[in-house]
């Protein structure tokens, strides 16, 4: 396991060095800087704030401090936010985009594995004939359309919930972008469960466990959902990728205080430190939640330990 | 392939619709701002500064389909050349180029997107040069995969022991061999592709006004939805038609070829 792990991480720092590297690159070569407003500056202020940013000495230089920085947690002022450095920006935004995230993973696995579950006790059934069509319909509509719906549905028609802002940590408006974030992932795991367990069912050592008279429940949670499940561990890692982007434009939907909103109003602005940070920052979780793919892989399947 | 009926008449539509309508996508109708489904002349009404709704929508399709086509072709090229080569040469080659694609999947591919569009500025061909660069992995991680089993077949060896070279045998024996699993996946990744513009799009980033796509489209909507929620309805049902109908013909036609 620790082999694993290693070897991941070693895969894991050039990804990473990579990522920092065109970043920065491309943000550097751009056209347009962040000092290009609608009025052109006077020069010598111009040049004093090019100075201050140092952002007058070669690529090359200007890239070796940034490391250094970054690796002191150091990400530089934000240029949009003035009264902000970066790093206070992701830690007031983090928290936020986390919440949300890990909140629509949980539900994602409960909804998906659970209909997945129930759709492949009785294959062919109607359940399952739902339930496949559903997940294929649910993974296929992106959260950016299921958000304005859920909303107007629940908010607007029904008003049942809160529709957009979460300025007192008022849980029930997390409650909409939650779902809207989970839905399509929870499609995905719906069907890779599904698909998993029906084909454990048909295994020999389900069919050993049914002869010696075990009872379906223990057969079924004991012996088929853990053989069923490896496919849904290996599928944890890209789906908090999905979750991490898809957060990105519901935070921007229901005016979340999130990172996603932060970056997505960077990306309009050129604020190039304000972007890196973000680009590296879900890099470095999407690069964490594979790995902790791999760890439940190897623990649902021993042999891929290794 | 009921999805793939369905498919055809929306892109018919989107391709002839607009020049049977008596508005442009971009023309304003200073008489009727915001007007309701059915009002003269528009069907489907009129958006927040006045333009006609259905052209819109159509016109929107148009851009989403043809940036989705064009990005989708651009990954399928690169997916198949890049997962030919690896598979076909194998070895250390093979190890490098796959280690390439594994990096590559490790990425926040969405934010390299908008790094790009950032970087490059917002034009509809970088847009879907963009996403084709970044939409071409699983592509060639699946070409891979069936030119590697297709490499130990008779004919193969038949072919090698005729004289024929390796770019020959790549091309007029394995690559035929690989057109239905690499036009399944062609089919998957225009949705995906599609999603990504219409994300973009949403957020701003994407394609940019007076031009109009789904994406675009959607956003009005939703800005607009607690008043006319047919403005949201109209182009976000288009878009969930296309996502499925393309998903569900994409899976059929690779079951149909792995399986």
């Amino acid at each position: 396991m620790l082999t694993l792990i290693l070897r991941r991480l070693a895969t894991a720092i050039p990804t990473l060095f990579a990522v920092i590297l065109l970043s920065f690159l491309l943000m550097r070569l751009a056209p347009g800087g962040p000092f290009d407003g609608e009025r052109p500056l006077d020069p010598a202020t111009r040049e004093a704030l090019v100075r201050a940013y140092a952002m007058d000495t070669s690529l090359a230089e200007q890239f070796i401090t940034y490391i250094g920085k970054v690796l002191r947690g150091d990400f530089g002022p934000s240029l949009v936010y003035r009264d902000f450095t970066v790093t206070e920006l992701v830690a007031k935004g983090l928290p936020v985009s986390l919440t949300l995230g890990a909140l629509a993973l949980v539900l994602a696995l409960f909804i998906g594995i659970a209909t997945g579950l129930r759709a492949a006790i009785r294959p062919g059934g109607w359940t399952d004939r739902v339930t496949g069509i559903g997940a294929t319909i649910l993974t296929a509509v992106p959260s950016f359309v299921t958000a304005p719906l859920l909303v107007l549905v629940f908010g607007l028609w029904l008003r049942l919930l809160p529709v957009s802002g979460w300025e007192d940590g008022q849980w029930s408006a997390l409650i909409l972008p939650v779902f809207a974030l989970a839905l399509p992932v929870a499609g995905g795991v719906a069907k890779l469960t599904r698909a998993g367990l029906a084909s454990a069912l048909n295994d020999d050592h389900v069919r050993t466990a049914r002869a010696r008279g075990l009872s379906p429940g223990r057969v079924l949670f004991r012996h088929a959902l853990r053989p069923a499940l490896v496919p849904v561990a290996s599928y944890v890692g890209p789906a908090a990728a999905g979750l991490l982007t898809g957060a990105v434009v519901i935070e921007t939907i229901f005016a979340l205080p999130g990172l996603g909103r932060y970056f997505v109003q960077g990306a309009l602005n050129r604020d190039y430190p304000l972007v890196m940070a973000v680009v590296m920052l879900y890099a470095g979780l999407i690069i964490l939640f594979n790995l902790l793919a791999d760890i439940a892989y190897g623990w649902l399947d021993p042999r891929a330990r290794g | 392939m009921r999805a793939l009926w369905i498919i055809g008449g929306i892109v018919l539509a989107a391709i002839l619709g607009p020049f049977m309508l008596p508005w442009g996508y971009d023309v304003i109708d200073w008489n009727w701002v915001r007007a309701p489904a059915f009002t003269q002349g528009h069907l489907l009404g009129t958006d927040s500064i006045g333009r006609d709704l259905l052209a819109r929508t159509l016109v929107g399709t148009r851009v989403t389909l043809s940036v989705a086509a064009a990005a989708a072709l651009v990954a399928l090229v690169i997916g198949v050349a890049w997962g030919a080569v690896a598979g076909w040469v194998g070895g250390r080659t093979d190890e490098a180029m796959m280690r390439v694609v594994d990096a590559l999947y490790a990425l926040p591919f969405m934010f390299v997107v908008i790094l790009l569009m950032v970087v490059f500025g917002r034009s509809i061909l970088l847009v879907f040069l963009g996403i084709g660069a970044v939409e071409w992995l699983t592509m060639a991680r699946v070409v891979r995969g069936q030119v590697i089993q297709l490499k130990t077949r008779p004919f193969i060896t038949a072919a090698e022991a005729a004289g024929a070279g390796g770019a020959a045998i790549l091309w007029r024996h394995v690559l035929p061999n690989i057109a239905g699993v690499a036009m399944a996946y062609l089919l998957l990744t225009v949705p995906q592709v599609v999603m990504v513009e219409s994300f973009l799009s949403f957020l701003g980033l994407g394609v940019q006004e007076p031009m109009t796509s789904l994406g675009i489209l959607v956003k009005e909507g939703a800005d607009e939805m607690d008043i006319r929620p047919l403005t949201l309805l109209v182009p976000g049902g288009l878009l969930v038609t296309i996502l499925v109908c393309l998903t569900l013909a994409g899976e059929r036609l690779r079951d149909r070829f792995t399986a």
